[in-house]
């Protein structure tokens, strides 16, 4: 997000808030997402106008109503490809996506991976609480192996995906992890997000109290979620724990393994997180509970070209270097006069 | 000047030599080039129609290519072909048979010959016909030496030693040297039709300026040809062409793709608005895309969009940032656009989708020509979600009907289909250039003012909601494709609301009918019968009852350029006529559309073989249906 902050008045959480009713479940964790969204957008310093929220089919996908920006609830899966087109010919925009697991990652599972892959600069909030809300649930692509739904009485079958070794692997120049409840993490996150200059891959677990509540109970409870998640802080080694006891370190075959503090071991043995080391990133991306802690915040981020940065550059260019007008075009190629 | 006059000005001073044969004048010529898919046949095809163009003959042309980019050598799904139909009057297709065949190998022989009229002019290379290469296509004995061929005139010519001896002091492999045949060819043909030398030399100059060398050698290969039907006193006589009587103006030989493409820049350069394509690649629309993508200095961004629902998705992203939203496609491609297609229909956003129809279903026959996603344009979409349909008659008419699909989009605020086909998309013609200040206006007026701005709100002659783009302060709304209230735009599922927005969706593309001019009648005001087509059968059924009309047959001719709506003129037009009769490359779908629209029991001639129609075949046909005979007795 490298739009210019031009705001002349300081805008306020109060601005974001559209005069629709909210009607997700009570006790959505989409609520609470709403709330840390509206709470930072006034911190980028950009004028509502130039704020566009894009969002496919799904409860996550109601997003850009209840946000007073402008905004687009599009078709299923395919919010990537109108903000692609919107993006590409309007860089001047601050672009969001809103999606979901199955929005995002099956139905529209191809748009996600060729947006990241082309760098486009805009955000992407991946809502994922592993089932389908909006159609009464229903497995997801990142539902749990032999997860027991309205369509798979007998447990699924399949075995699911990994949203932030997808976004890695699609080439994601920003991906990053929250929660919904952690309401003094997700602002940081998601200001990082909004800032980095490219695409932004930000996955957010979501519990669905309806269909598949309890779905980060483990991660998220209350007297144990320091033992259970990994705050990746860059620069720092990865420690964690109640008592700040645990690490991670990488183990003589290149995998990682959690350290206890003791018998001579300390935070000096642990790895340092690298946000631009993608082997660390995906090695995060492959640590999950109860054998690991949960890494939550930035797994990567780089730089690279933006798609629309190289668009308007060859526009801008070929201005220069091949100015050409209509009348020229059409004039063009083996031309004769009849008289 | 006219077209002539500039034809004996670039002949002047020319040595065509002591050429003391007959010259036979000819009114019309059709000449078909063929050979494997390698064989450089489309270019001598396209530089063939170039010689025709400068000298002032009125043109047609049709190449046909296998779908397979290099098929095995030497084998009948190889072969490509490129037609040409030149004439000292107004032509209209590019001609029903050749009266010229030019055939680089036996694949190219066998698929060919049947259309070559009798009598006509047969150029073989005789090289090509080895026992292998016979084989390849099952000729049990050698056609050009067992009678066969008794019917046309033959004429066997080394072709491919003839071009390598030419070139053997150049140092060339012989790969290289056998590939400037096409260029021996050429040679040989404007011999035969009394072409200057000069221009084809020029061209091969600037289209080979980075490669002195393999321009040299085409130069030698072109000139080889030329020499050689002259000094050999190959062809008994040669014919001439004289220049078509042309309306005044500056030409240029366009194909409908390219045209299609024009059309969208002059409209976005009209409209003052970028344009933005997102395109999938798809055959045969890919050109459009292709010729988009150069003109970057006209503010034209063109996406390769990872698939066919981005690359509509992205065209309406770009619609709602306030450019002209385009995307491009054929059949298939259409099919999965139609869930987004609603959603631009329901958001009431400005976009232009162009379907370069193909031979269907599935991946049917990629590069050959049908009508049939008509239907689907009208209908293929789930709900009421009625879109206007414009389709475009020939290769030139692509760029009005470009231009008038983006000026409809965007004055309506509504997605609009823009169909042409195969036929014309690859096919060409001369193009009178248009003065584009001449051009009908395109205004964009985005809304700007916060205290009387409604997402929904409707102008009242178009019915257009306002077009309000991201970065204006205050009008900060959301579109979605949850119905919505008409004026706010607000979600609501009140069944009173929901029945008056179809109404309105509806209402609006029926109000494109006052943009429609008066339906324009070749013929009898009434009479025995109309012939009335839709998009690219507009050449041969003109021609065709152009033919009938002089054989004293009361039938006039009527084209449909707007599908949706139809023209409203047009239910009374056919009323005239004692019959309707319906041309389309399809089973019959503008029949069934004027049947349910007028209850008029109109009488299909229907055309499924991936060929456009022949004059000739039309005019047996209508005249059948004319004498009240049965369709399937003449078939």
């Amino acid at each position: 997000m490298t739009t210019e902050a031009t705001a002349a008045v300081k805008l306020t959480r109060k601005d974001f808030v559209t005069d629709q009713d909210v009607r997700w479940c009570p006790g959505c964790g989409d609520y609470a997402i709403l709330s840390q969204v509206q709470r930072v957008l006034p911190e980028l310093g950009v004028p509502r106008e130039k704020i566009v929220f894009i969002s496919g089919i799904g409860c996550s996908s109601r997003f850009p109503y209840y946000i007073n920006t402008y905004g687009f609830h599009t078709i299923h899966g395919r919010a990537p490809t109108l903000a692609s087109g919107l993006k590409i010919s309007r860089p001047d925009l601050c672009v969001w996506i809103a999606t979901g697991d199955g929005d995002g990652l099956s139905i529209g599972g191809n748009h996600l991976i060729h947006i990241l892959r082309r760098n486009l600069n805009v955000q992407i909030l991946l809502f994922n609480n592993r089932i389908y809300g909006l159609t009464k649930g229903q497995y997801s692509p990142t539902s749990e192996e032999g997860k027991i739904t309205k369509s798979t009485p007998y447990g699924s079958p399949d075995h699911p995906f990994n949203p932030i070794g997808i976004a890695l692997g699609a080439g994601a120049t920003f991906v990053a992890r929250s929660i919904d409840v952690e309401n003094q993490h997700m602002p940081g996150v998601l200001l990082r997000a909004a800032q980095h200059k490219g695409a932004s891959f930000v996955e957010v677990f979501q519990n669905c109290n309806i269909f598949n509540d309890g779905a980060f109970d483990y991660t998220t409870d209350k007297e144990n979620k320091l033992d259970r998640q990994l705050r990746l802080e860059n620069g720092k080694p990865m420690v964690f724990g109640k008592n700040n006891d645990k690490g991670i370190r990488m183990n003589s075959q290149m995998q990682a393994e959690v350290i206890e503090f003791k018998d001579g071991l300390s935070e000096k043995d642990c790895l340092i997180h690298d946000e631009t080391n993608p082997a660390i990133a995906y090695m995060l991306s492959q640590m999950v509970a109860p054998k690991f802690p949960t890494p939550m915040g930035v797994f990567f981020a780089i730089q690279k070209t933006t798609y629309e940065e190289v668009a308007t550059e060859q526009i801008n260019t070929a201005k220069k270097t091949r100015p050409l007008t209509i009348e020229q075009l059409l004039k063009s190629g083996d031309v004769w006069t009849v008289k | 000047m006219t077209k002539g006059e500039i034809h004996r000005m670039t002949t002047a001073g020319t040595s065509t030599s002591g050429r003391t044969r007959t010259v036979t004048p000819k009114h019309d010529v059709v000449i078909r080039f063929a050979g494997d898919s390698g064989d450089g046949m489309q270019l001598t095809g396209a530089q063939f129609t170039a010689e025709a163009a400068i000298a002032g003959n009125d043109i047609a042309t049709f190449p046909d290519y296998p779908a397979e980019i290099r098929a095995p050598a030497g084998t009948i799904h190889g072969v490509s072909g490129y037609q040409l139909n030149f004439s000292d009057h107004e032509v209209f297709t590019a001609g029903d048979e050749p009266s010229v065949l030019v055939v680089m190998n036996p694949a190219a022989l066998k698929a060919n010959i049947k259309d070559l009229a009798q009598n006509g002019i047969l150029i073989v290379d005789t090289d090509s016909f080895t026992e292998q290469n016979l084989k390849k296509v099952k000729y049990e004995a050698n056609p050009l030496e067992d009678g066969s061929l008794d019917k046309y005139q033959l004429f066997k010519i080394d072709i491919t030693k003839l071009t390598t001896a030419a070139l053997n002091d150049m140092g060339l492999s012989t790969k290289e040297a056998t590939r400037c045949k096409n260029f021996f060819c050429l040679g040989l043909v404007s011999w035969l039709f009394h072409r200057p030398t000069e221009i084809t030399i020029q061209h091969i100059e600037k289209k080979f300026k980075n490669k002195p060398g393999l321009a040299e050698a085409n130069r030698r290969a072109f000139m080889a040809g030329y020499n050689y039907a002259d000094t050999t006193e190959l062809f008994a006589e040669s014919y001439e062409v004289k220049s078509a009587p042309i309306t005044a103006g500056t030409y240029r030989n366009i194909t409908g793709n390219a045209a299609t493409a024009l059309g969208f820049v002059a409209a976005a350069q009209r409209a003052g608005r970028p344009l933005f394509l997102g395109s999938y690649p798809i055959t045969p629309a890919s050109d459009v895309l292709h010729e988009l993508s150069k003109y970057k200095a006209l503010d034209v961004v063109t996406y390769q969009a990872e698939d066919e629902i981005a690359g509509i998705g992205s065209a309406i992203g770009a619609a709602f940032g306030g450019a002209i939203g385009i995307t491009t496609t054929s059949g298939p491609g259409l099919d999965l656009k139609a869930e987004a297609l609603g959603l631009a229909a329901k958001v009431e956003l400005p976009l232009v989708v162009a379907d370069i129809q193909r031979a269907g279903p599935s991946t049917g026959l990629p590069t050959k020509t049908e009508q049939s996603d008509l239907l689907l344009a009208m209908f293929g979409r789930h709900g009421e979600s009625p879109l206007p349909v414009i389709a475009a008659a020939s290769p030139a008419d692509c760029f009005m009907c470009a231009y008038t699909a983006v000026r409809i989009a965007v004055k309506y605020m509504t997605p609009v289909i823009l169909l042409t086909d195969g036929y014309i998309a690859n096919g060409s013609e001369p193009w009178k250039l248009p003065e584009v200040d001449q051009l009908p206006d395109i205004t964009v007026k985005f809304a700007t003012d916060a205290a009387t701005y409604k997402p929904y709100s409707r102008d009242e002659k178009t019915l257009a909601r306002p077009w309000a783009i991201p970065g204006t302060p205050g009008l900060e709304h959301r579109l979605g494709g949850l119905e919505g209230q008409n004026g706010s735009g607000n979600i609501s599922s009140d069944p009173d609301n929901h029945e008056l927005m179809t109404k309105l969706r509806a209402e609006k593309v029926q109000r494109i009918a006052q943009e429609i001019p008066p339906m324009r009648v070749m013929g009898p005001k009434s009479g025995d019968a109309i012939v009335v087509g839709w998009g690219s059968t507009f050449g041969p059924i003109h021609a065709a009852v152009k033919q009938l009309q002089k054989e004293g047959r009361s039938v006039a001719h009527s084209h449909i350029s707007y599908i949706n709506p139809l023209p409203s003129d047009l239910g009374d037009l056919l009323k005239n006529y004692k019959k309707v009769i319906i041309p389309e490359m399809n089973m019959g779908q503008l029949r069934m559309l004027i049947r349910a629209n007028f209850l008029v029991d109109a009488i299909g001639i229907n055309k499924m073989k991936g060929k456009p129609f022949t004059i000739s075949e039309l005019v047996t046909k209508i005249s059948a249906i004319m004498d009240g005979r049965k369709l399937e007795a003449v078939q």
